[in-house]
């Protein structure tokens, strides 16, 4: 008659799974010091190569996936640990809007590739950076470049407490403001993505009295083209307002269309794309 | 010329703190819906009228609104039939007898069914808004010879959906209440009738024009059994609404339930369709 | 003026925050806080605005130097006085679990200081009655506002420089303080002095442990002349005729769908509103811990998350939810608590990022309704 799961003994089992990625994500969790003590109590850490070499064979409970897919090989890989995890969360912005390295999707692989590497042919890389999320269902994203451990630990205590776990997809400025800080936007003219970014950081640029620049990602209903529009009426110059979106959240489909409609505006009134 | 500030009230009772209330019994009604029967850990047991709702709380998990679903003729445990959608209701229908859960409440407004003495009624219900609805038929068959005929129309999604069956059996059989229930999909063992409730409104068996009509399901759903019973000419003061919406608090602090003027909670959740009927004309509002 | 209406100078200010604090009061006053005048706590008249003024205009705020040395001559604080006595997060209960039993250890009701506000405005006051009806008015009072509310000393100041967003004269209000005010100040230059009024025996109280003459008829005309000054200074507009039905008739009206492609659902307006109340609870359990809390947050009808119930959002558009925003503040807060929810204040302008100004909408409205009614930028 109980979801007898609910309550089992055994704690969670959770694996951490790097793709194409810097590891700051991964370090993240490793900074939680104090907090770790308690997630090792709370969970049992069975994969995790930045921590430990030990290695327990899945299922897990608990996927953690840090990284975009860039590689044939990947997309078999994130197939594998899909099948394998009864919950699988992304870490960071590329693993949930294809990171920084998503720039190359705006542009041409094959010349990248033979500008950086003396040889290219023994590289095998995808024309495009994907997210997790473009192969695999995703049960929960934890935004950021890199991620807020407060948010992780929050969602690993959610999930030890079969609660849902509190990450708010509505913007920066609601926990800005209740921080207390002092819109650095209105207040000192500093372009800020804090309007159309989801919260999730703490407001962390501006309380530092710097603009956001959106490594969260687009908030739930983000209305990037009136942001732009006052960016480029208030003195931003139109290629720098197409730039501010192609950032570790390039790919993610608000600010994507948004950086292509600034260079169509762009094209429109013969500024030219630079790039 | 000095006066004294007029300063609000002194110590007044703080009502976002839950009491505690101890699970004496766990009943599944059908594959996702259960009846979490509740007594209080300290204090007497709770007076509420059929229609009212309680703030309900999983400790550590969250807090949702939830109908009272028990008899309110008969004060003894309170009752809640609940639908497991997410975690908090999981974990109040998950936990195990003995458990400790938190009640605030009883909160809103009731479905009055007294006001129906005298003349029909009829109840229009869908899914698990038959929930809500049962403390009202409680009352009424508890004092069935005061009314006239009853009628409820009830809609599930399939026959396995049909909760508290005994209980419908038993008031058609033995309390004189005329019970229609239509599904949506019906299965082959399924010998009743296949379609939306509303439909069955037109044809039932009341006079519209002494009947007191207690409708609670989806709000499409509500609707359109408005539309139906004051198309057949049943004043739309005598058209009751039980409404869903999101409640942070319960008691009209949070915000979140307001309909333009009106908040769910302490104006609702049971409200005319009289006034509601503009209000829900208006796309998102 | 009454009788016992007094001359305070300058230096006066430092005594009285002194006294305030010797009383046990946190005192909450204006004060520069990387570059916007805040309602902060202030231990003494240095940490004040002197000499600091304002511009403020939609969707721009910029601090500016006075060479007349005044500490108020600023319109509204950017944080006024909700976020002190109805904080952004606050704690509901603490408990303690063990096994499936649960009990609260702590509610935070108790855990209240005292505070005293100096230098809040007339807008701010009207602003703090209507969450006294809301809050505190009705059947179900919020016990933490009220244990903050019944505690907190008020030493008003009459608004001598409105800024460029300020409509308090369309909403009822003015620049001088009206009511709900322990003590009032009005500063006057030439020579730099405040004219105090006592609101209560409290104030009176305070008021006598601080060096102060008897106001003269002179400086009372002051404050008449000053205040009249103000008035004529409001940088908006807004008609109120009969909003409330206007806006109930509006409810499809294609302005919404305008202001909706220019709104951000960033919830600035909200957070910075004075009379915004909605809030949600947030669940806190800690890892490995045996002890859980609920906390509530300022929360906003321009979340998409706000309408949500089982099934999805009720309110999905972006008109909606400004639709939801307006239409509470200027007519439904009319049948809920009989009054207006807006004080024309002006911060939900000045703070928008992208400067949408609710005067200019409500013109719009009631200009597409077909009556042309002055409304929006003077």
């Amino acid at each position: 008659m109980f979801d007898e799961s609910l309550r089992s003994a055994a704690p969670p089992k959770l694996a951490v799974w790097k793709f194409a990625s810097c590891d700051g994500c991964q370090l993240s969790l490793l900074n939680c010091e104090e907090e770790l003590l308690a997630v090792a109590g709370a969970v049992s850490i069975a994969y995790f190569p930045e921590a430990t070499r030990a290695q327990v064979e899945g299922p897990y409970d608990v996927s953690l996936v840090e990284g975009s897919v860039t590689t044939p090989e990947e997309i078999e890989r994130i197939g594998q640990i899909r099948e394998m995890s009864k919950v699988v969360v992304t870490l960071g912005a590329c693993a949930t809007a294809g990171g920084i390295q998503a720039l190359r999707n705006f542009a041409d692989v094959a010349e990248f590739r033979s500008v950086v590497y003396a040889h290219p042919e023994y590289l095998s890389t995808l024309a495009r950076s994907t997210p997790i999320s473009a192969h695999v269902s995703v049960d929960y994203e934890l935004r950021g470049c890199p991620i807020d451990k407060g948010q992780l630990v929050e969602l690993l205590g959610a999930l030890v407490e079969h609660r849902t776990p509190r990450i708010s997809t509505y913007s920066v400025c609601a926990e800005c403001k209740r921080r207390g800080n002092t819109c650095v936007m209105v207040a000192h003219g500093t372009p800020c993505l804090g309007p159309v970014t989801q919260a999730g950081c703490g407001a962390l640029c501006p309380a530092f009295e710097r603009g956001c620049y959106g490594c969260f990602g687009p908030q739930n209903t983000p209305n990037t083209a009136s942001l732009t529009d006052h960016l480029v009426r208030t003195g931003m110059p139109p290629q720098a307002a197409m730039r501010v979106y192609r950032t570790f959240n390039a790919a993610s489909e608000p600010f994507r269309r948004e950086s292509e409609r600034q260079e169509r505006a762009m094209a429109a009134s013969g500024t030219g794309v630079k790039r | 010329m000095t006066t004294t500030l007029d300063r609000p009230g002194h110590s007044v009772r703080d009502h976002m703190t839950p009491s505690r209330y101890r699970i004496s019994r766990t009943r599944q009604d059908t594959r996702d819906t259960f009846t979490v029967v509740l007594e209080p850990v300290d204090g007497p047991m709770l007076h509420y009228k059929a229609g009212q709702f309680t703030m309900l709380d999983a400790f550590g998990v969250g807090e949702v609104p939830i109908s009272i679903s028990g008899d309110p003729t008969r004060p003894g445990p309170l009752e809640h039939t609940i639908r497991d959608v997410g975690a908090v209701t999981h974990a109040l229908i998950a936990a195990p007898r003995g458990a400790v859960l938190g009640v605030r409440g009883p909160y809103g407004t009731s479905w009055d069914v007294a006001d129906g003495e005298g003349g029909d009624v009829v109840v229009v219900a869908g899914g698990i808004g038959l929930a809500p609805l049962r403390p009202a038929l409680m009352e009424i068959v508890a004092h069935r010879e005061r009314y006239g005929r009853v009628v409820l129309l009830y809609g599930a999604r399939t026959p396995e959906d049909i909760l508290f069956g005994d209980e419908l059996r038993s008031w058609a059989r033995d309390r004189g209440v005329v019970v229609e229930v239509t599904v949506d999909n019906g299965q082959h063992a399924w010998r009743g009738k296949v379609g939306l409730v509303t439909n069955l409104v037109p044809r039932a068996g009341f006079d519209p024009h002494a009947t007191l009509a207690l409708v609670c399901g989806p709000e499409v759903m509500m609707r359109s059994a408005a539309q139906a019973l004051v198309a057949r000419g049943v004043p739309g003061d005598r058209v009751r609404l039980s409404l869903e919406r999101s409640m942070k608090c319960g008691v009209g602090l949070c915000g979140h339930c307001q309909i333009r003027e009106l908040f769910a909670c302490v104006d609702g959740p049971v409200l005319g369709y009289d006034r509601l009927a503009p209000l829900l004309s208006i796309r998102e509002l | 003026m009454a009788d016992d209406t007094r001359i305070m100078l300058p230096q006066g200010l430092d005594r009285l925050i002194e006294v305030l604090e010797g009383r046990g009061y946190a005192v909450v006053a204006p004060t520069v806080r990387t570059g916007a005048v805040s309602l902060a706590e202030v231990h003494g008249a240095d940490d004040l605005p002197w000499g600091v003024g304002d511009e403020q205009e939609a969707g721009r705020y910029r601090l500016t130097e006075r060479d007349d040395g005044k500490v108020f001559a600023q319109a509204a604080a950017a944080p006024g006085m909700k976020a002190t006595l109805f904080p952004p997060d606050e704690l509901i209960w603490r408990g303690r679990r063990s096994g499936s039993q649960f009990e609260v250890t702590d509610t935070g009701v108790d855990h209240v200081r005292p505070t005293a506000f100096l230098g809040v405005r007339g807008c701010d006051l009207r602003a703090l009655a209507q969450h006294d009806r809301v809050l505190a008015g009705r059947a179900f009072p919020d016990a933490r506002y009220v244990r903050r509310r019944e505690g907190a000393f008020i030493a008003a100041v009459t608004c001598t420089d409105p800024g460029g967003t300020c409509f308090c004269t369309s909403m009822g209000g003015g620049p001088h303080p009206e009511s709900d005010y322990d003590l009032a100040l009005t500063e006057l230059s030439d020579p730099h002095r405040f004219v105090v009024e006592v609101g209560t025996d409290l104030g009176a109280e305070v008021l006598a442990e601080v060096d102060t003459v008897p106001a003269t008829a002179d400086d009372e005309a002051a404050v008449t002349t000053a205040v009249a000054e103000a008035t004529m200074r409001m940088g908006r507009t807004m008609d109120t005729d009969g909003l409330r039905d206007l806006l109930y008739a509006a409810a499809e009206s294609p302005v919404w769908d305008d202001v909706g492609n220019r709104c951000l659902t960033c919830m600035n307006c909200t957070m910075v509103c004075p009379t915004c109340f909605c809030t949600t609870v947030q669940d806190v359990s800690v890892l490995g811990s045996a002890d859980a809390e609920r906390r509530r947050v300022w929360d906003s009808c321009f979340s998409e998350e706000f309408a949500h119930i089982h099934g999805g959002s009720l309110r999905t558009e972006v008109r909606s939810r400004y639709r939801q925003w307006l239409t509470h503040k200027l007519a439904a807060w009319q049948d809920q608590f009989d009054a207006l929810g807006c004080v024309g204040c002006g911060r939900c302008i000045t703070w928008c990022p992208v400067g949408i100004d609710l005067t200019a909408e409500v013109a719009k409205i009631r200009a597409s309704a077909g009556i042309p009614v002055a409304g929006g930028m003077r």
